[in-house]
């Protein structure tokens, strides 16, 4: 079986892998990192993005082995180091941008790319980014409100309650 | 997913060397190879990555002024460096899947698979584009044989993808909603012996050209051109997402906008 | 006016949230067991079929295969139970053919289970599977309900009809209703198809079964919106296990819309699996495997006629409706088309004459069930689209003819011509409200607007009614409920003063753990930050009956606030104590006991540690600890209303409607944290424009589902919606809850579809296109097709 030496959220990691085992399965089983979830099997909803060499890719949809020698970040490694929650993750709270949860460590892995690359997005250019994300819960009236405010932008004037 | 191995080479030749192993495929993102897999729908032994190859990736401008992509380039490369030297191109690649699928996925692997819904056909058969192999070159007129049928060898793989640069162009893209690929997707470009006009998303033989909006722009580069034309539903894809009559009316419809939108 | 923080009324931050933004939510497919193991499933891929044998020799050889079972092996055991009986016209009671554990005899519905294998690994189960010799003689289907009636094949032959039920509401009511419509002014007619929705709760459903042999004991850990009524369906009714001796535990579970209310074959396989082998088994569906068995939602065929007099006062309404209920009877399915929707057929109006005729028809699909809204999603959807097509007909303004045919706020308690008494309300009041959020002055500017870019804009309103806060038991119980429709609370006072509070609501997302304990702790007088809410676990919570129907707050909510009394009436006794005074003397405010007219005060806190350190205590009078209990069980439903607007664009060339905004106005009773239930709005508003413009569960005629997956089944995304105003500041509280509160959970996916179709239906009119109606899920190419004809 292939070995496999990546980076996850700054710390080595290796493990033996199947050609076929997902990255997200690797992540998930062989790591433990159960916040990066699965919630389809055709690299839609998004729930499984992750960050590889800083590029978000849905890690439903790459294989551990093609991750041999990246640098990988997950929901688990947001946080800033003392433990309270960054930016992204606080403006998901502040503005109740996650209902179940299960979709939101895909939205601020996806949020925290968006913002990497265009650090005031429009809320027309939230919503096209989202494209690749899925919640069911929220309508997303609070994940894009919750994305402006990350991006520093005041959203006091949408609509809150 | 059944069981195989994945090589990673780094070399054409070595992935070609790979890929005459019995029962090999070549991996080139994998956005539409990995949930096939999984369905179980496809037993390769073995899959060989594309990724790793340094030959195949970037982008460049050859002498003629052709915009040459490397076979395993992603659609966000793409997007992000084709913007000033084909706007056009770099339009309707920072649309396909979306933004991690656009981080994985390769136009190798999209023209490769010649999916009757995917964008990137539509690009290349627009442009006229010319498929370079490892083992020959192809042009896009004689690349796209039908549904997921390429006038690729077994074995054979997209190394670069050659976009002549047209004075104009421009991709309309009407999604079907859940997929978000092409219901009906047109890419219109206006080149100095006249204009291009690609489809897809449409047909039930796949990416093909609308040849009487051709005509008809070639002479007047504008959507009043095409006001006189219809399209024949025959041979549309009919499906819960739209009829053959409501395809074939899109095609005129984006076709159009496509016109009035080019740049 | 909104406080702070930790009280009732407050914005409360969810402290939920922490764990989910860090990756530390623990749901059912993250928690490994030591020596699991992994079950998969064979499932049908005909829609009907006979199932002639099974060769399981195979795949037993396999790699790492540990088990097979088939239908064989649970042919002894009971059925998965409808929870409600429902009797026909004729007063014959419905059919109720057997829902086993694993199909056995017949394939009924394409995913159908017939076997299920056991393996060290997901991929080897896989294998195995594959290598299962199943004979399965495939048999026509029935898709089409009025095919099904019409003498198509049967899905359960040993009930010799595919009709369920016919059922009438009010049966009495049918003469003069038909009277009534007979000799009416007018009479306006719609047939209509409410569209079958898959849920799709972004986690898909995950059971893990354990045995401990030394015990004797089964733990289920499992994706549950009801770990108590799963408990209850497998041990009573399935499995027979003794129900002290099954632990069911629905720890983070990711959304459930109505499919996680119910009790699946694939738990009590896991379990049964799980004794045999002496492992742990773990099954996590793919979301394929959730597109075919997940129960799916509304799916009626209706026929709808409102008559009117010459004064636009409704007269009657009558309706004749075909519902799905697929291959076999759900859980709640036979609730959901009946009495979750026939007594909403009066909305918010005084109309007289009301009759409903409900067939329920078995077909080759997935069975269907309550999904958000459940039954009041199709009877409101019916009526606001009758109501506004008679509008049309008439010529007058659709707002005026609901305002005229209201009910008027000095008319409560108001028992409406649908079964129900409505306890308050002020339908005027929302429709001004919503009127001016909505900015109807601007309208036609912006109308003017969209024309000058190609573009046909409308707008569409609603007003809908709900009943919710399920269920009153006495009431359930006479309409055929099998289970009563209480809920329970624990609060638990520990002698430090932080206190834990069981509850059987289950949060699937709705926040219980933050807004709970706010209602607590504004009754105690205490910091919110220390109490903690504990649900899902049935060896821990005294008892529920889980979170759907809008009901936790109403019903779980006020069982939290009868045992928080309970601990106020407990803590005053001991405090009087302490105090030196007599019990009717001690006045508690703030968190504090004290002597009333004196300084002489306790705190909450030291009566908390007195209760668990009872030294000089009166134990001839006061028992130690300070622990209390409450059910509670409703007099009545709740009635939450609402009025809603929207304007569209739509594109003549392509059909495209894009939704430019969006108003809804909802009366919710009191409101306990106003950002949940806006974000509890705005995600039912998700799923209704989800379903008036995008989703479409689409069944070819051989039973083939065609929308099996996110590639064809539209999901709502980001950019199809907008951002939503949303208002609950029109408040008339529930009568008869402890805190006045109606329920907020599906509101949104109520008000929301026939807003849309209105308002589409009013773009293409404007346009001068002749459309009265097009069948929802309004896509471009349903749109572009009615406009051409």
């Amino acid at each position: 079986m292939p070995q496999v030496k990546m980076t996850v959220n700054g710390q080595d990691v290796s493990g033996e892998v199947e050609g076929r085992t997902l990255l997200v399965d690797f992540l998930r089983g062989d790591l433990r990192l159960t916040g990066t979830h699965v919630g389809c099997d055709t690299s839609q909803c998004g729930a499984c993005v992750v960050h590889v060499n800083g590029q978000a890719v849905k890690s439903c949809t790459m294989f551990a082995v093609e991750a041999d020698g990246a640098d990988v970040g997950t929901i688990e490694g947001q946080a800033n180091g003392d433990g309270s929650l960054n930016v992204i993750q606080q403006a998901f709270q502040d503005h109740h941008g996650l209902q179940c949860g299960f979709c939101t460590p895909g939205m601020v892995m996806s949020t925290a790319a968006l913002l990497k690359d265009n650090p005031k997005p429009t809320e027309a250019e939230v919503r096209a980014y989202l494209e690749g994300n899925i919640c069911r819960c929220t309508g997303y009236h609070n994940i894009v409100k919750a994305i402006m405010a990350a991006s520093g932008q005041d959203v006091s004037a949408i609509a809150a309650e | 997913m059944y069981a195989f191995e994945i090589e990673r080479p780094s070399t054409i030749a070595d992935a070609v060397a790979a890929l005459k192993t019995e029962d090999a495929q070549a991996l080139s993102g994998g956005q539409t190879l990995i949930p096939t897999l999984k369905q179980r729908l496809a037993m390769p032994a073995s899959l060989v990555s594309l990724g790793g190859i340094g030959e195949m990736q970037g982008i460049c401008i050859a002498d003629d002024g052709s915009v040459c992509v490397g076979g395993a380039t992603t659609h966000a490369t793409v997007a992000a460096e084709t913007a000033s030297s084909y706007p056009g191109l770099s339009g309707l690649a920072s649309h396909i899947g979306d933004p991690a699928v656009r981080n994985r996925g390769t136009i190798g692997g999209s023209l490769a698979n010649n999916d009757p819904s995917a964008c990137y056909p539509a690009a290349a058969l627009g442009s006229g584009a010319e498929i370079i192999t490892n083992a020959r070159s192809i042009a896009a007129d004689d690349f796209f044989e039908g549904l997921f049928a390429t006038a690729l060898d077994e074995g054979e793989i997209i190394t670069e993808v050659r976009f002549p640069v047209p004075e104009k162009a421009n991709y309309q893209k009407f999604v079907q909603p859940a997929s978000r690929f092409a219901l009906v997707g047109v890419f219109v470009a206006k080149y100095a012996d006249g204009v291009r006009v690609a489809v897809t998303g449409a047909s039930e033989d796949g990416v093909f050209r609308w040849s009487a909006a051709e005509d008809a722009l070639s002479a007047n580069f504008s959507a009043d051109a095409l006001a006189e034309l219809s399209v024949d539903a025959d041979g549309m894809i009919g499906d819960l997402h739209g009829t053959p009559e409501y395809r074939a009316h899109l095609v005129k419809v984006m076709s159009g906008r496509a016109v009035t939108a080019a740049t | 006016m909104p406080k702070d923080s930790g009280v009732i009324g407050a914005s409360d931050k969810r402290r939920e949230d922490v764990r989910f933004l860090t990756g530390r939510g623990q749901y059912t497919d993250d928690i490994q067991i030591a020596g699991q193991v992994y079950a998969c499933f064979a499932r049908s891929d005909v829609a009907h079929g006979e199932i002639v044998s099974i060769d399981t020799a195979a795949a037993k050889a396999m790699p790492g295969v540990l088990e097979v079972f088939t239908g064989d092996d649970f042919a002894e055991v009971g059925g998965n139970p409808a929870g409600w009986l429902i009797n026909s016209r004729d007063g014959e009671p419905m059919k109720e053919p057997k829902r086993p554990v694993l199909a056995h005899g017949k394939v009924r519905h394409v995913g159908d289970a017939y076997a299920a294998v056991i393996a060290e690994t997901p991929e080897q189960a896989k294998d195995a599977v594959e290598a299962l010799n199943a004979e399965i003689k495939e048999q026509p289907a029935v898709v089409d309900m009025k095919a099904a009636l019409e003498g198509g094949a049967l899905v359960h032959d040993e009930i010799e009809t595919n009709q369920c039920f016919d059922w009438g509401w009010i049966e009495d009511n049918r003469a003069a209703t038909d009277e009534a419509i007979k000799n009416a002014h007018h009479v306006t007619t719609l047939e209509l198809v409410n569209n079958r929705l898959v849920p799709n709760a972004m986690e898909p459903r995950a059971s893990t079964g354990i045995y401990d042999p030394g015990t004797d004991e089964y733990k289920l850990y499992t994706t549950s919106q009801n770990p108590h009524l799963t408990r209850l369906l497998i041990c009573a009714f399935v499995m027979g296990i003794p129900e002290n001796k099954l632990t069911v535990i629905a720890p983070d579970v990711g959304g459930g819309f109505g499919s996680k209310i119910y009790h699946y074959g694939e738990e009590a396989l896991v379990l049964a699996a799980a004794k045999k082998l002496g492992r742990p088994v773990r099954w996590t569906a793919s979301r394929s495997e959730a597109f075919l068995t997940d129960a799916h939602g509304r799916d009626h065929v209706t026929k709808i006629e409102l008559a009117v007099d010459k004064d636009g006062m409704f007269q009657a309404f009558r309706t004749e409706t075909y519902a799905n209920v697929g291959a076999y009877l759900s859980n709640f399915s036979t609730a959901t088309p009946t009495f979750l929707h026939g007594t909403l057929m009066a909305g918010n109006y005084t109309v007289p004459n009301v009759y409903v005729n409900v067939k329920a028809v078995f077909t080759n699909t997935a069975p269907v069930d309550a999904y958000r809204g459940a039954g009041r999603p199709e009877a409101t959807y019916s009526l606001e689209r009758v109501i506004d097509k008679c509008a049309r007909e008439l010529g007058v303004d659709p707002i005026a003819l609901r305002r005229k045919n209201f009910i008027k706020p000095d008319q409560y308690p108001y028992a409406g011509a649908a079964g129900l008494e409505y306890d308050t309300g002020n339908y005027d009041a929302l429709m001004d409200k919503m009127e001016e959020l909505a900015d109807f002055g601007g309208f036609e500017d912006r109308r003017k607007a969209s024309e000058a870019k190609g573009l046909l804009r409308g707008r569409g309103v609603n007003s809908y009614i709900e009943a919710c806060g399920i269920a009153p038991s006495n009431l359930v119980g006479i309409l055929g409920s099998r289970v009563g429709l209480y809920d329970a609370a624990t609060v638990r006072v520990n002698a430090t003063g932080t206190l834990s509070v069981m509850v059987g609501a289950h949060s699937h997302g709705q926040g219980h753990e933050t807004v709970f304990p706010q209602v607590v702790a504004d009754m105690l007088g205490i910091d919110a930050q220390s109490i903690d809410i504990v649900h899902g676990d049935t060896s821990k919570i005294p008892f529920g009956m889980g979170s759907y129907g809008s009901r936790s707050l109403a019903v779980c909510g006020s069982a939290v606030v009868r045992a928080t009394e309970k601990i106020i009436a407990k803590a005053r006794k001991i405090a009087a104590h302490m105090l030196e005074a007599a019990e009717g003397d001690v006045t508690f405010e703030d968190g504090n006991f004290t002597v009333a007219g004196t300084d002489k005060s306790v705190s909450f806190g030291e009566v908390a540690f007195k209760a668990y350190v009872p030294h000089n205590f009166p134990l001839e009078d006061i028992e130690p600890g300070l622990e209390e209990t409450a059910f509670y069980d409703p007099a009545n439903f709740t009635y939450p209303s609402g009025a809603y607007a929207c304007e569209v664009e739509v594109d003549p060339e392509t059909g495209q409607v894009t939704i430019d905004s969006f108003t809804a106005v909802d009366d919710f009773g009191n409101v306990m944290n106003p950002m949940v239930v806006s974000g509890q709005v705005h995600g039912g508003l998700g799923q209704g424009i989800g379903q008036a413009m995008l989703e479409n569960t689409v069944y070819d005629d051989n039973g083939q589902l065609n929308a099996a997956s996110y590639m064809d089944y539209t999901m709502p995304r980001a950019d199809d919606l907008p951002f939503y105003t949303v208002d609950h500041s029109c408040v008339t509280p529930c009568t008869h809850n402890p805190l006045g509160v109606k329920g907020c959970g599906e509101a949104g996916a109520i008000g929301s579809p026939p807003t849309i179709v209105n308002a589409v239906i009013d773009a293409l009119q404007s346009g001068g296109k002749d459309v009265t109606h097009i069948d929802m899920p309004l896509t471009p190419a349903r749109v572009w097709a009615a406009m051409n004809g």
